[in-house]
């Protein structure tokens, strides 16, 4: 979240989409509701289900599931042709004015300037700015054609060029207004199953708070994984971000672009580089080309990009002190300048390795062992069928676990005969862990809080802490390695692990090692500031690129100072009544509870809205100060035009998202679902994500109307069950004790299907058996002028339960129906919109 | 004055002084507070696993902590001073209790043997041993040290690791750590899917 959980009681209005925080959510949902009735603050809520959220909204809208895009553009167009817009923001805070180059082009027939159909990618050279100065009432320059203008190298400029009367044809605001000029409500329409009437009611309410050039109302987008579980579900969010950049929501409380997230870590393991494509900190992974620190540090470091008069902090230049500490902390005195910092310790990758990838090439036999850690591969899928069949092509197995799960019992999943266990050639270990109450550490949750917990009892039987476990096999492969030899043997060998009890390493002194500490003592010239040879660094500010600084994730370092452990504090106090709670546990970055808060104040300084002051300038004080942590350079004073997205290189908010930053464009665009029941009514020829990601295994196979699978199926979760967890509790089994396919009535009369009946849904990969549910909470759509079923299953029951072991269910996970197909920008799978067919069993 | 229920509750155990306060005597109240069965329990104050909301939780045991007594949950609740969920719980946080206190909990390290149709038990040592040893031989059996053109890739892609949404901070980084330095490249998370 840019924002937080109780921040959302200072909302005004709020759109609630891909989410549903009441059921999934219940204790933060409260904050929704605080705003309703405090400050009489509306809720629209879109989904493809009538929910609990929607039951408390204003407005609700039954959304086709895959269609977001076109509903978020069509409201992208409606601000701007009601001019419902925040202009002093959307010109100063985000680059609406900058003015693009020559030769790119939006993607009226589906495709942008410098598509490649035989490899499939993009050719992003015209996906840039246009280097010059200022260009208002300047006439544009003749295009020339795409094949003479020279090679542009793959970097932004410097000096961009821009007109702020915003008028300019190649500016960034007037290429908005084509490219959503398309998404007209009528088109929402077509796309999404929304009625027309019905889409201006919710664009005129969400838009309603810069109506009469109001600026001091603030909307909030509220989302979950039903817009990032889609082949376009990174643009999906981008729409919103745009959205919220027009409208000057971004950086205010009660505002934002707010990812709920669904685990108690997995805003920490993001934050912590459990993916792999990034290091601590969102560091880049290292690739090939990069043949020393240098290189790499030139390549990921970006170097500002924006119009001559302004200014741009453009925090990541900073890339190299962070990245220094980070192989401080991970190979410590191995790490020297004249071994480059131990840089080619570093894997180097230039392929993507990502979750479905991991099993896809497991299951072509490339992948022969696999440590899983609390984490259910076959259940969590897509497509559980090819992951049991890649395990049984794998060497070994690692699960570590609290319960019986899945895919440590892969090699008896219902319908393997004893003669098939005995082909299965593949080891598994099992190993039992401990859970949250026998183990401390810290979580980081969605409003990117740092708490810590403490241990209240020990894991039960031989159990053992998952940070014993791993460092047990960590610190045994060394001895071999020590004895024996091998390849590469350097990093095994000098991985810094002096924890006072390296077999059993204290969390606490992990921490303080993720912190970072000082390695020589560092003195602030400006304030005449010292730290001293190991003492904790109290913030990010004190890094350093010369090996004097250790951190492991730059990002986190304040969390744990020489003041002690500021992830574990517990002041209950508010006053600014805001919600900031400014000393409860810790917040990163440097403990700001809403990021860009700069932006949540007007040019001059002064806060858009005086009743809800976060941060202001303070002329006396020639400072940033505030009820929050200024997200930004304190000193800057607004005469000098920083912008307030000081992670940008341009310093302001990307409208226009240039180069590789996103994979299918710099704007979003609607895209079917890899399995869509319509040809896409915007361009049928170019129908799905032109650069989606798809698989070619035999398991891999995709469904189309034509073969029957017409009904579009979402998949979703209950209060009352969390993941593949609670199958294994009493009390959640008593109070939702079997699987289900939610399907309307209006469905059920056309299929002469009665509520609690066995029915069967298949797709092209699998097929899933439970009672069918009876609802009013979904009905038939239409879509493109034809009448379509949407039906919903929840995904809580596999084989391995309590109501499972009992014989009370038709063990058939729900991802038995999902497809291996993946976003190209996040590499998340397409769990919500796909095909399926519906039949009595 | 802003008094949360703690808060009178620890006004309450001072006796005497609450008297003054509130100008009547809570002694009785204090006295009926003491016969609930968490009185005399030791106070965790940890974080609920599910979902992303963070709700402070309160996990109540038996057993003072001394060296050699193992410590019995006897009541799990929210933990009304948390500022996000102050003292509420959802359904799967309410049964919390049955996710500590569980039968189905696996208790000891187990193996399935390749061609088996069966668990064997395993002693921590060997499995630890064996998988050791795994590891490294899939590792120098896969290990990339140059890429086609020559240049350093120190990468080992016959092995994978994947974590899991209530992996700790502090083990996400040691998963870094170790799986990083043997040259893994397919590092993924629940954070992913």
């Amino acid at each position: 979240m840019t924002n937080g959980w109780i921040d959302i009681k200072n909302t005004d209005m709020m759109l609630i989409m891909g989410g549903n925080p009441a059921e999934n959510h219940p204790c933060g949902f409260k904050w929704a509701i605080e705003a309703k009735r405090n400050r009489n603050a509306k809720m629209i809520v879109v989904d493809p289900r009538f929910t609990r959220t929607a039951a408390t909204a204003d407005l609700f809208l039954q959304i086709r599931a895959g269609a977001d895009i076109a509903f978020l553009g069509g409201l992208v167009n409606y601000a701007i042709q009601n001019n419902r817009l925040a202009k002093e923001y959307l010109l100063n805070y985000t680059n609406a004015s900058f003015l693009v180059k020559e030769g790119f082009q939006l993607p009226e027939n589906g495709l942008y300037s410098g598509f490649d159909p035989a490899t499939q990618t993009y050719d992003k050279s015209t996906w840039n700015y246009q280097e010059g100065g200022n260009m208002a009432g300047k006439a544009a320059p003749i295009d020339r054609p795409a094949a003479t203008a020279a090679p542009a190298p793959a970097v932004l400029p410097p000096n961009v060029a821009y007109d702020l009367a915003l008028e300019h044809p190649r500016c960034v605001f007037q290429l908005l207004k084509k490219q959503y000029a398309r998404y007209t409500p009528e088109t929402v329409e077509r796309i999404t199953g929304i009625p027309k009437d019905q889409f201006l009611k919710a664009a005129d309410l969400f838009t309603s708070i810069r109506k009469d050039g109001d600026t001091k109302k603030v909307a909030s987008v509220i989302y979950a994984v039903g817009w990032t579980q889609h082949t376009v579900g990174t643009q999906i969010i981008r729409t919103a971000a745009i959205l919220q950049l027009m409208l000057g929501n971004v950086g205010r409380a009660g505002g934002g672009v707010n990812a709920l997230r669904g685990h108690s870590n997995i805003q920490g393991a993001t934050d912590m580089a459990g993916v792999f494509d990034l290091l601590p900190g969102y560091l880049k992974m290292p690739r090939p080309e990069d043949t020393d620190l240098a290189a790499y540090l030139k390549r990921v470091t970006p170097t500002v990009s924006k119009p001559g008069p302004w200014d741009s902090f453009s925090y990541w230049s900073n890339t190299p002190k962070f990245a220094v500490s980070l192989l401080k902390a991970l190979y410590g005195p191995a790490a020297t300048k004249q071994d480059d910092w131990a840089f080619h310790y570093l894997p180097k990758i230039d392929r993507q390795y990502s979750w479905t990838q991991l099993w896809d090439r497991m299951y072509r036999g490339e992948v022969k062992g696999l440590l899983s850690f609390g984490m259910n591969g076959v259940m969590i899928g897509p497509d559980t069928k090819k992951n049991i069949a890649a395990l049984k092509k794998a060497e070994w197995l690692v699960v570590g676990e609290l319960y019986p799960d899945e895919t440590s019992e892969f090699w008896r999943a219902p319908g393997t005969t004893t003669e098939q266990m005995r082909q299965i050639q593949t080891t598994v270990y099992r190993l039992p862990c401990a859970g949250f109450a026998e183990k401390d550490g810290s979580f980081t949750n969605s409003a990117r809080w740092l708490q810590w917990k403490n241990a209240a009892l020990p894991p039960p039987g031989d159990a053992r802490l998952d940070q014993d476990i791993l460092a047990q096999i960590f610190l045994r492969v060394r001895d071999l390695y020590k004895k024996e030899g091998g390849k590469f043997p350097d990093p095994i060998l000098n991985a810094a692990w002096s924890y006072t009890d390296p077999q059993h390493p204290s969390l606490s002194e992990v921490t303080k090692e993720i912190n970072g500490k000082a390695l020589a003592d560092l003195k602030d010239e400006k304030t005449g500031q010292e730290i001293k040879t190991g003492q904790q660094l109290p913030g990010f500010a004190w890094l350093k690129d010369d090996g004097t600084t250790a951190a492991g994730n730059w990002i986190y370092c304040g969390a744990w100072t020489e003041a002690g452990p500021q992830l574990a504090r517990r002041g209950t106090e508010d006053p600014s009544g805001l919600g900031i709670y400014p000393n409860w546990a810790w917040s990163w970055p440097a403990n700001r509870r809403v990021l860009y808060n700069r932006a949540s104040c007007d040019v001059e300084g002064k806060p858009w809205d005086p009743s809800r002051k976060q941060v202001w300038w303070n002329e006396a004080a020639g400072r940033w100060v505030g009820n929050d942590v200024p997200d930004f350079k304190a000193d800057s004073p607004p005469k000098d035009h920083m912008g307030p997205f000081i992670m940008n290189p341009e310093g302001v908010g990307r409208i226009f998202a240039p180069l590789a930053a996103f994979a299918e464009g710099p704007f979003p665009e609607h895209y079917e679902p890899m399995e869509s029941p319509v040809k896409n009514p915007l361009h049928p020829n170019q129908s799905n994500n032109p650069v989606v990601k798809k698989f070619t295994t035999a398991e891999d196979v995709y469904g189309t109307v034509e073969q029957g699978f017409t009904v579009i199926c979402t998949t979703y979760r209950l209060t009352e069950h969390y993941h593949y967890w609670t199958k294994h509790n009493p009390m959640n089994v008593e109070t939702v004790p079997e699987p289900f396919v939610e399907i309307s009535a209006d469905m059920a009369k056309d299929y002469g299907i009665e509520g609690g009946e066995t029915i069967k849904v298949t797709s092209a990969r699998g097929t899933y058996i439970a009672k069918a549910f009876v609802t009013r909470r979904i009905k038939a759509m239409l879509i493109d002028g034809k009448k379509m079923h949407q039906i919903g299953i929840p995904i809580h029951w596999g084989y391995r339960g309590i109501a499972e072991d009992a014989g009370k269910t038709a063990n058939t996970p729900a991802n038995l129906l999902t497809p291996t197909v993946i976003d190209p920008n996040a590499f998340t799978p397409e769990f919500k919109g796909f095909l399926v067919k519906v039949e009595k069993a | 004055m802003d008094t949360t229920r703690r808060d009178f509750l620890k006004v309450a155990a001072a006796g005497g002084a609450a008297a003054t306060v509130f100008g009547f005597d809570l002694a009785p109240a204090y006295a009926q507070l003491r016969e609930l069965k968490i009185a005399r329990a030791t106070e965790t104050r940890s974080t609920c696993p599910y979902c992303s909301v963070s709700c402070g939780v309160i996990i109540y045991t038996l057993g003072d902590r001394a060296k050699n007594v193992t410590p019995q949950v006897i009541h799990v609740e929210g933990d009304p001073d948390h500022p996000i969920n102050r003292g509420t719980l959802c359904p799967k946080g309410a049964s919390l209790e049955q996710d500590i206190l569980n039968p189905r909990r696996l208790t000891k390290p187990q193996v399935r043997r390749p061609g088996k149709t069966e668990w064997e038990d395993i002693s921590w040592d060997n499995a630890i041993g064996e998988i050791a040893q795994r590891v490294k031989k899939t590792r120098d059996e896969t290990f990339v040290e140059k890429d086609a053109s020559g240049r350093t890739v120190n990468r080992c892609e016959g092995m994978a690791f994947t974590g899991g949404c209530t992996d700790t901070n502090e083990f996400n980084y040691l998963v870094v750590k170790a799986m990083r330095s043997l040259g893994v490249c397919y590092l993924e998370n629940q954070a992913r899917v």
